[in-house]
């Protein structure tokens, strides 16, 4: 069965984000300036094979831990769907 | 550990992307009189070694994360083994990356605060280097020296409580400092915290440093402060019984 999970990291509570502040800046200097804050982070699309949904929760809990999140200063969270299959995009939403 | 002829060997390392490894090869061999060896990053043996350095670059291009690719590279099986049985391993600049990644050194390092590359020459003061007797053995706590920076995520990142352990075991032992030795906001060139340049593991065998020494090992080059990191692993190895030859 193909899954697709979107993976989110985001940088801790409390870690320093020059690049999210120096974003922020740039939103004010445009005339948003009720913009308190920016956080950056990335986001990655990973579709993959499971047998079910526990196992695929299993599987890209297992990534995250192991290389897509530094735990000292990242965290991860997912959102996980089973994957459209040709025939379900066919149909308008 | 033999040392053969009093001539250390060091192996180092290359991932797709180092860009400091000649440099390295070059002092070794040709300043200090060394055996050096080349490995590439698919290698899952180290060979007879007397030390191992992690140099610069960007391994793998810095994808995801600095050295986050690079720790699932086979030589790092073996360059974790070599060091969990006390040989000695530096890191410089994206090797020190490496080693947090590793989980062999704690915490990590980020993006500079000021979000520019900064490529310079930098005052760092020595502490406590009883801990790291071979990288360190012949500087003295509180000993200035200068050695050249050059990166765009060099900010040390750890936890209070990481910190604090590490300055309570005295397991920082390079800190970023002005020509005074004076440890200022104005002379952290990164915005690391506690303006950490430079650490060793529990052990004190493993050192990462931001600072690249191979680029201060001879006087035309502008300095020779990196020589005395090297001579003192030098004499380290010379210290050591011999006939404890390691296999890995």
């Amino acid at each position: 069965m193909r899954w697709l999970a979107e993976v989110h990291v985001a940088l801790r509570p409390g870690i320093a984000d020059p690049e999210g502040q120096t974003i922020g800046s740039a939103l004010r200097s445009l005339g948003y300036a009720t913009v308190s804050e920016v956080r950056s982070g990335k986001l990655m699309s990973i579709s993959f094979d499971a047998d079910d949904e526990s196992a695929a929760e299993a599987a890209i809990g297992e990534m995250c831990r192991r290389l897509l999140a530094n735990p000292v200063m990242e965290m991860a969270t997912w959102e996980l769907r089973a994957e459209q299959t040709d025939a379900d995009e066919a149909i308008p939403a | 550990m033999t040392i053969l002829a009093g001539r250390p060997r060091v192996v180092v390392a290359v991932f797709p992307g180092t860009w400091s490894e000649r440099d390295f090869v070059h002092v070794a061999e040709n300043v200090l009189g060394w055996e050096c060896r080349t490995l590439w990053h698919l290698e899952a043996e180290l060979g007879a070694c007397d030390a191992v350095v992690l140099p610069g670059g960007f391994a793998h291009g810095d994808h995801l994360r600095t050295g986050a690719i690079a720790r699932f590279s086979p030589i790092m099986r073996a360059v974790e083994a070599f060091a969990a049985a006390g040989g000695p391993v530096i890191g410089s600049c994206n090797g020190f990356q490496v080693l947090t990644e590793a989980g062999l050194l704690p915490g990590a390092l980020m993006r500079n605060d000021h979000l520019e590359f900064r490529c310079d020459w930098q005052s760092l003061r020595v502490e406590r280097p009883e801990r790291a007797p071979a990288w360190l053995g012949d500087l003295a706590d509180g000993d200035v020296i200068r050695l050249p920076i050059s990166h765009g995520e060099g900010r040390y990142v750890a936890d209070a409580a990481t910190l604090d352990g590490l300055e309570r075991e005295g397991r920082v032992v390079l800190r970023y400092a002005n020509v005074a030795g004076e440890v200022t906001d104005e002379a952290n060139p990164n915005g690391s915290q506690r303006s950490i340049a430079g650490l060793v593991n529990e052990r004190g065998n493993v050192l990462g440093l931001m600072p690249h020494p191979e680029r201060a090992a001879e006087a035309e080059l502008g300095g020779t402060d990196g020589l005395r990191l090297f001579r003192s692993l030098e004499r380290w190895l010379q210290e050591q019984p011999a006939a404890t030859e390691r296999r890995l």
